[in-house]
């Protein structure tokens, strides 16, 4: 089973080095939807140091979103994915594996590219130590939340549009909790509660999505 | 053996429930009807003008219980959804689907009534409130609903893959419910409740039930009116179909 587990994720990974574009893509998306707001709103730092949670965090939300088409897709256009789902292994180790590889392409670039980019906001070193653990915290919820929706978009024509509807509403509390936990670490409020509540979502999205994703996946690959 | 035992499922086929709802539609219109009469006569005329709220407060009789089906439909979905997951009956299906643009239309009155409550009483149309910022993601999710459905072509593979999407929705449930006592914002608490009682009075409480028991009439006539339109059109092949006196025509 664990055996099952690396395989997935070392091909997953191996494939994504193969094709290195497509990690650059959501990387530097990231990074331009970032720099477009102090165009945007003006380089005032008072402000920028304001509104950088919500910035960051709404970039990282999308980012990760616009990355979940290819989570499946792939693997289900040239079959491998119905082949998965027909080995003996659980589906969910799999799913759980093709997550973890997705979170380890999209999610982490994201967490070890915003201490730069918060540099770029003026924002304080406290301030960015919190947004990174956050980010680290909240960014595999936001791949296993995403996975079901990608799993029940697959091979559905206007795919990309419909995953962002049925999934933003869902990454809602992670993006409420996520930046709140910058914003009262900023105010001096301290921001351990709310980094409890993206923990406890990252673990009850750990236990159920990959659950839903399997049926979802199921229902889709018949 | 079998014969002293109710048989569940007697009403799970299109065939025979297309009858029944047939049957049932012109009672709940017209009970809806009348409710809808009598609670806004009562609301609007009979009720007394609130000491602190003044005259404004009279859209409660359309916002709450409009709340209340927001979320109540959402539920109903979420039973018939896991109903249809477990027993791949092909009524569930059709039930989410013709309660969907109801709930929507219910959420989407809910935030509007709100907004029209929040302009005299708080000053603003709209605050990033907990319950109200939770009552958007459940119009959200009615949408996504609406938009997966109709995207997938194959009707029984579109009716099972909502069905995971409502059921991971309805965790939004409890946290609109509980909203306004785990966070402490500008939402007033609830009015009524099970436990103490109503802190309101009882003319301006029956009129507000009144009207909830209206929305519920309405919402059993037009999802029932619904779904007998989804059963004619996705068993249209069908030989009772044809049969029927409205068809053969």
């Amino acid at each position: 089973m664990f055996k099952a587990f690396y395989t997935v994720v070392m091909r997953d990974l191996l494939l994504a080095m193969r094709n290195r574009s497509d990690i650059l893509t959501t990387l530097f998306f990231f990074i331009i939807a970032i720099s477009l707001f102090p165009l945007g709103v003006g380089p005032e730092l008072n402000t920028l140091r304001e509104i950088a949670p919500g910035v960051f965090w709404v970039a990282a939300l999308l980012a990760s979103m616009l990355a979940l088409e290819r989570l499946f897709a792939i693997d289900y256009a040239d079959g491998t994915l119905e082949q998965m789902l027909l080995t003996p292994q659980p589906a969910t180790i799999l799913v759980l594996a093709k997550v973890l590889a997705h979170w380890l392409i999209t999610g982490v670039p994201l967490v070890l590219l915003s201490p730069l980019l918060g540099l770029q906001y003026d924002l304080s070193l406290e301030a960015i130590q919190v947004m990174m653990l956050t980010l680290l915290l909240g960014t595999p919820s936001l791949s296993l939340i995403g996975a079901i929706g990608a799993a029940l978009t697959l091979g559905l024509r206007g795919g990309g549009v419909l995953v962002s509807l049925l999934v933003l509403p869902l990454y809602i509390p992670v993006l409420i909790f996520g930046a709140g936990a910058v914003e009262a670490t900023v105010s001096g409020l301290g921001g351990a509660g709310h980094i409890s509540m993206l923990g406890a979502i990252f673990l009850l999205s750990l236990v159920m999505a990959p659950l839903a994703t399997v049926a979802a996946l199921r229902v889709s690959a018949e | 053996m079998s014969s002293n035992r109710i048989n569940w499922f007697k009403y799970s086929s299109p065939a025979t429930f297309y009858p029944l709802a047939g049957k049932l539609v012109p009672w709940f219109t017209a009970i809806a009807v009348i409710l809808v009469v009598v609670g806004l006569y009562m609301g609007f005329f009979v009720a007394p003008t609130d000491y602190k709220q003044g005259e404004g407060y009279r859209i409660i009789f359309v916002h709450v219980p409009a709340s209340w089906m927001s979320m109540f439909i959402y539920l109903v979905m979420a039973f018939w959804a896991a109903m249809g997951l477990v027993f791949n009956t092909r009524m569930s299906g059709m039930m989410v689907q013709s309660l969907a643009p109801t709930g929507a239309m219910f959420t989407f009155l809910a935030l509007w009534t709100g907004a029209f409550w929040g302009k005299p009483m708080w000053g603003t149309w709209w605050v990033w409130d907990a319950r109200l910022t939770s009552e958007l993601i459940l119009f959200f999710l009615y949408i996504g609903y609406i938009a997966l459905h109709s995207s997938i072509d194959d009707k029984r593979r579109a009716d099972r893959a909502t069905a995971i999407l409502v059921l991971v929705g309805v965790i939004n449930i409890p946290i609109i419910y509980y909203s306004v006592k785990w966070w402490n914002t500008l939402h007033q608490g609830a009015s009524v409740s099970v436990k103490s009682g109503s802190s309101m009075a009882s003319i301006m409480l029956i009129s507000m039930l009144i009207m909830a028991l209206a929305f519920w009439a309405y919402t059993i006539a037009i999802s029932l009116a619904r779904v007998r339109s989804i059963i004619l059109d996705r068993e249209r092949d069908t030989q009772w179909v044809s049969q029927l006196p409205e068809i053969k025509r």
